[in-house]
């Protein structure tokens, strides 16, 4: 092994300090859901006393998080990825133009988006105070990413020679699809899926605007305990809150370690 | 700011690429009735209302004139001054410690690295009010750096709730996501031209100046603009922290629900989508297709 000088361990410990930026706020986050006075500090003791207490006060907004997260993706898989693939085949101007428009919703703030559909779609019928009012802002914010995610690997997989090599056995346009296109895009399916899920479950710029009373979601739930209740419950609640995504986090983080060791 | 702005965990397409298949007309009608879904959606809920609200926005009390309020009202001007200081600030800050701690981590492996690499872009697609959050327990009341300088100095250090925590929040929101793009460049850096510069008797001051953040410029460019672009439109965390930071975001939010003023804070609203928007465009072509490629 190479001798590291000076300059190595100055750099190592730059990168631990910022680590440790990112990293102590979430331990500490975590320990004070489970202490019995974070101002007292551990020695009060732990306990769950505080999780019990986000349960019943938010277990409604954690249910209605999921409900929103998974017909989003439901949405999302059926209009994306017929869409990206349509994207794929095509070259030329008006393909760019229409990749470049189902991105915009990731550039607009969210704050916009949202003033544009209450002003627009707010009075009709009973959609301002359902579920589903916020279903469509989530769907509009969360589909560029399926789209891109699935983009990305049609362009690199060779669609052209697997689709003529079935072609040329006979298969109809619907076999290639289903039998053909779509496994093969499979890392990029399920790379934007978890995509979908984890944002559409953290969700907050357009949803803040966007809920009534009666349609609250999870992160809507966190500001409100943030501003209202003890630091313990806000501590607790966004435990829950970092359960519900690490799984896909670090799905996603094992995805992009196999994207990146074959290329 | 939120997951919106995570634009930067889209993966990048490789333009042109040996996957494109040059359809013939043949299956355009297909083609199109594939992609006609997804059109009907986005323009019905996203371009349509737009619209509407470009139009709200100059059918207020002050018509067309709504749209240079972000210039010609005080608070407001102010408001955009401190908005696009802000970002310029965390964009500096981020991309410097990204970069260093990026390059190090792609040219040095040793135990413990990957686990190193998890950690700082774990926070990735956390939401601006759960980062508000994490400022709060640095900064805030009951905050780390609170019992610290109250055990040290006697004083608690408390500034989560000021612009000096939005400046913080930011940080924390952008790093992770600048460090995988540094990283991702820095994988793809020639080694060869490295060791010509050696060759060549270049110091590594040099080296850095010369060859590696020339070569990184238009991740740097593009990882930058994002990071830009996300502060400017923010709100999350400014929301979490305090509602009195002067910053757009929160601007447009009171005006919208404390003052019912719906089309003064729909012209805001646009006024910043569009500034946003043209950042990460303006970026994207100075960079050239590499933007794309850099995420």
């Amino acid at each position: 092994m190479r001798r590291r000088g000076l300059s190595f361990w100055a750099q190592l410990a730059f990168t631990l300090l910022l680590c440790a930026f990112l990293v102590t706020p979430i331990i500490l986050s975590m320990l004070a859901g489970v202490t019995a006075n974070y101002f007292v500090g551990l020695k009060s003791g732990l306990t769950l006393r505080w999780v019990e207490e986000v349960w019943r006060l938010y277990a409604d907004t954690i249910f209605l998080s999921l409900r929103i997260a998974f017909a989003c993706l439901g949405c999302t898989l059926l209009l994306g990825v017929p869409a990206a693939y349509a994207l794929a085949r095509r070259q030329g101007p008006a393909a760019r133009l229409a990749e470049e428009l189902l991105m915009m919703p990731v550039a607009v703030p969210g704050l916009a988006t949202a003033l544009a559909l209450i002003v627009t779609y707010g009075g009709v019928g009973d959609l301002r105070s359902s579920w589903l009012f916020i279903l469509i802002g989530h769907v509009l914010f969360t589909l560029p990413f399926m789209v891109r995610s699935v983009l990305a690997v049609m362009t690199s997989v060779d669609l052209r020679t697997l689709e003529e090599a079935a072609a040329s056995l006979g298969a109809g346009f619907a076999r290639r699809f289903f039998g053909v296109v779509l496994p093969n895009c499979a890392s990029g399916i399920l790379a934007g899926s978890l995509m979908v899920l984890t944002l559409s479950v953290g969700e907050f710029n357009l949803t803040w605007l966007l809920h009534t009373p009666m349609t609250k979601t999870l992160p809507v739930g966190l500001a409100d305990s943030y501003a209202s209740l003890r630091i313990e419950v806000g501590s607790a609640y966004t435990l829950v809150f970092f359960l519900m995504i690490v799984p896909s986090l670090i799905l996603l983080q094992a995805l992009a370690r196999r994207a990146r060791s074959n290329p | 700011m939120s997951l919106r702005d995570a634009s930067s965990l889209l993966p990048p397409l490789r333009r042109g690429g040996r996957g494109r298949v040059r359809s013939g007309g043949r299956d355009l009608p297909l083609l199109a009735g594939m992609i006609a879904p997804a059109a009907a959606v986005f323009g019905a809920f996203f371009l349509l209302p737009l619209a509407r609200l470009f139009a709200i926005g100059g059918g207020g009390a002050e018509g067309w004139a709504a749209y240079a309020t972000i210039l010609t009202d005080a608070g407001h001007r102010d408001g955009l001054i401190a908005t696009v200081l802000l970002s310029a600030a965390v964009t500096a800050a981020t991309l410097a410690a990204s970069t260093v701690a990026g390059l190090f981590l792609v040219r040095h492996r040793f135990p413990g690295h990957a686990l190193l690499v998890a950690m700082l872009t774990f926070p990735l697609a956390f939401p601006g009010v759960v980062v508000g959050f994490m400022v709060i327990m640095l900064a805030g009341r009951q905050g780390l750096l609170g019992t610290i300088t109250q055990a040290l100095f006697g004083g608690k250090l408390v500034f989560a709730y000021s612009m000096a925590g939005l400046f913080l929040g930011y940080l924390y929101f952008s790093i992770p996501r600048v460090i995988l793009t540094v990283m991702a460049a820095a994988e793809k850096l020639d080694p060869r031209l490295e060791e010509a510069a050696r060759s060549l008797g270049a110091t590594r001051a040099q080296l850095v100046a010369h060859v590696i953040l020339p070569a990184l410029k238009p991740a740097l460019l593009s990882a930058g603009a994002l990071c830009f672009a996300t502060a400017m439109g923010a709100f999350g965390t400014a929301f979490t922290l305090a509602t009195r930071i002067n910053v757009l975001p929160m601007i447009i939010y009171t005006e919208f629900t404390l003052q019912a003023n719906l089309a003064t804070a729909a012209a805001l609203s646009l006024v910043l989508g569009l500034v946003t928007w043209a950042v990460l465009a303006a970026a994207r072509s100075f960079a050239g297709s590499s933007v794309a490629a850099a995420g």
